[in-house]
């Protein structure tokens, strides 16, 4: 029944819905496929039990035709995402034995729809990094390699094990989060789509927070239409998160296939970076010709402050995250090392408990916040956001539906190839996916091509505040000109 | 702007983070490297630029004010490290 995980989402519960297989043989199917991908590293804990009691539960509502949304669709669950009694670490050792009593709203709205839930993903420690090689469970890995070598590659990240997960066809879909770039880069990196939808379209209560005025939840799918599916269901107002939108979801697949004629599409000249390899240049201009042959118009415009976008946000988002991760203090949850008072407890405690990468993004951030440092560094970097905002603004105003670039400056990397003396180096794999956390605006990657050696290359369309259904008409546009992009050798098994 | 051992070591106890002798003199060249990338905005002309507090224009919703969840010590003390008779146990802070 290996076959069952070869299908889409959308295949998957019209299967279900005519009875050829229950969603017990397609959730058996993907725990069978999961077994002997240990290689990969993609799942930080698997819980078959569980996903078998829910299979039956649903094969139950479909029987009584009851079925919903997301009925007996197997899934992966970033390990961001608080699940009730089911361990929940941001891959982080201080974190190594949370299991919570509660559930996000996003996961619980996909088990509301009737998702089942096969385990928890791999990700940077606390979704700080671009590769998955910050997990307190150690890297997770690509399941591409590069045309004949069997060298292994990062995911991306923080999503790595989620991007992992669904481009290895052993999950049907995951849910991720994007504070830099987290959702978009993974899945370039591995031939998946992603989307990080707009700022508020998703509920933030029950993820665990990095940088709360950029963290995003998003899918990751194998297409543009799995991709609207996933996020109908985890979009939505909920009153436990203030800064959640109170506006009603729209259904995203009846954008799906939408004629995109007329549309204007902006090609900003600032994303021609230094550097930028003929290959990622070559794969925008070809993204560019499909969306013109759809009968969209190409304009080039100017997003002026695009450079600063990474300092701002490595400003912002790690005073963000010095402060959200002070509540680590090995008190109320969490890992403790008792020290001789309270304070060498705490600083035990945390000394122990994080990661390098994470010690120094909470020391960076507490240090721009300081007394003395807080208006050359946070204030400066959240008016530069100001202007960052206003650089699409007037895109927007100018007529602009939507703006296409590349998702990442290049290919996936080798596992250990940017983790030496310098971390600025792998924050630059966020160049072209900050910016719109920073502008709170939705963008979704869709691979579009492959690298000379193989590998799956990523564009990205970055849409207006709430458009997320244009961005699902044009990503498709992509997927039908470019085709998908599976994984052609499953050599993990 | 670049920082010497000592404000490393003050930023680490501000963080409560413990850090060893052997580790500060790493430390100060990764965040320097760090602060040197994030300086690039000191060329940025922010004069009568507003900050940024919200990313997308929306009002703080108001609610009654009102107790709504609660109740459940013994689910919030679950995943306490140590607890005592329905407390969070730390070690002594008042001598």
């Amino acid at each position: 029944m290996t076959e069952l995980t070869r299908l889409t989402i959308t295949a998957a519960r019209e299967g279900l819905a005519e009875g050829r297989f229950s969603a017990t043989e397609l959730t058996q199917a993907y725990l069978d496929a999961m077994a002997p991908a240990g290689a990969l590293n993609a799942y930080v804990l698997a819980t078959p039990e569980k996903a078998l009691a829910m299979a039956k539960a649903s094969d139950e509502r479909i029987a009584k035709g009851e079925a919903r949304a997301l009925e007996g669709i197997p899934l992966g669950i970033k390990d961001m995402f608080a699940t009730d009694g089911v361990r929940t670490t941001a891959c982080s050792n201080i974190l190594k034995n949370f299991v919570p009593t509660y559930e996000s709203t996003v996961t619980s709205q996909l088990w509301r729809d009737g998702a089942v839930l096969l385990g928890k993903l791999n990700q940077d420690e606390f979704a700080m990094g671009s590769s998955t090689e910050s997990s307190a469970f150690g890297p997770a890995v690509n399941p591409w390699r590069r045309k004949g070598s069997d060298k292994t590659l990062v995911p991306g990240g923080s999503s790595g094990g989620s991007a992992a997960a669904v481009a290895a066809h052993i999950c049907a879909g995951a849910a991720g989060t994007d504070t830099g770039g987290s959702i978009r880069q993974p899945a370039a990196f591995t031939g998946t789509v992603g989307i990080k939808p707009t700022y508020g379209r998703c509920s933030r209560w029950g993820i665990i927070a990095y940088a709360s005025s950029l963290d995003q939840a998003g899918p990751i799918a194998r297409s543009v239409n799995d991709a609207a599916l996933l996020l109908r269901s985890m979009a939505g107002h909920d009153p436990k998160d203030s800064t959640s939108a109170n506006l009603p979801v729209p259904d995203y697949q009846q954008a799906v296939g939408a004629s995109v004629k007329g549309k204007r599409i902006g090609i900003p000249k600032e994303y021609r970076v230094d550097g930028m390899s003929a290959e990622i240049a070559a794969l925008w201009d070809k993204g560019a010709d499909m969306l013109r042959e759809a009968g969209a118009e190409i304009v080039e415009i100017s997003l002026p402050h695009t450079k600063y976008a990474l300092p701002a946000y490595y400003i912002v988002a790690l005073a963000e995250a010095s402060s959200n991760l002070a509540r680590y203090d090995g008190v109320r949850y969490g890992e403790r090392v008792p020290g001789r008072d309270i304070i060498d407890m705490y600083e035990k405690t945390r000394a122990g408990g994080f990661g390098d990468e994470v010690r120094r993004r909470i020391m960076i951030g507490t240090y721009v916040l300081s007394a003395g440092y807080y208006d050359a560094y946070y204030l400066k970097a959240q008016k530069v956001r100001t202007l960052l905002k206003r650089d699409f603004e007037n895109a927007f105003a100018d007529g602009v539906d939507a703006v296409l670039a590349p998702a990442t400056p290049s290919p996936a990397f080798g596992i250990g190839e940017k983790s030496g003396a310098d971390p600025v180096e792998m924050y630059l794999q966020d160049v072209f996916t900050v910016t719109l956390n920073m502008a709170g605006l939705p963008g979704i990657a869709v691979p579009a091509g492959l690298s000379s050696d193989g590998l799956p290359l990523g564009l990205q369309l970055i849409g207006r505040p709430f458009g997320e259904e244009g961005l699902f008409s044009l990503g498709q546009v992509i997927e039908e000109a470019a085709g998908r992009f599976p994984c052609p050798d499953h050599w993990w098994k | 702007m670049a920082v010497d051992q000592a404000t490393v070591r003050r930023v680490a106890r501000l963080s409560r983070i413990a850090v060893t002798e052997d580790e500060v003199a790493h430390l100060q060249g990764e965040l320097n490297a760090i602060l040197a990338f994030v300086d690039e905005l000191a060329q940025v002309d922010v004069s009568g630029v507003e900050p940024m507090t919200s990313v997308i224009p929306m009002t703080l919703p108001m609610r009654a004010d009102e107790v709504t969840d609660g109740f459940y010590p013994a689910r919030i003390l679950a995943n306490a490290p140590n607890a005592e008779d329905g407390f969070f146990a730390v070690p002594k802070v008042v001598e």
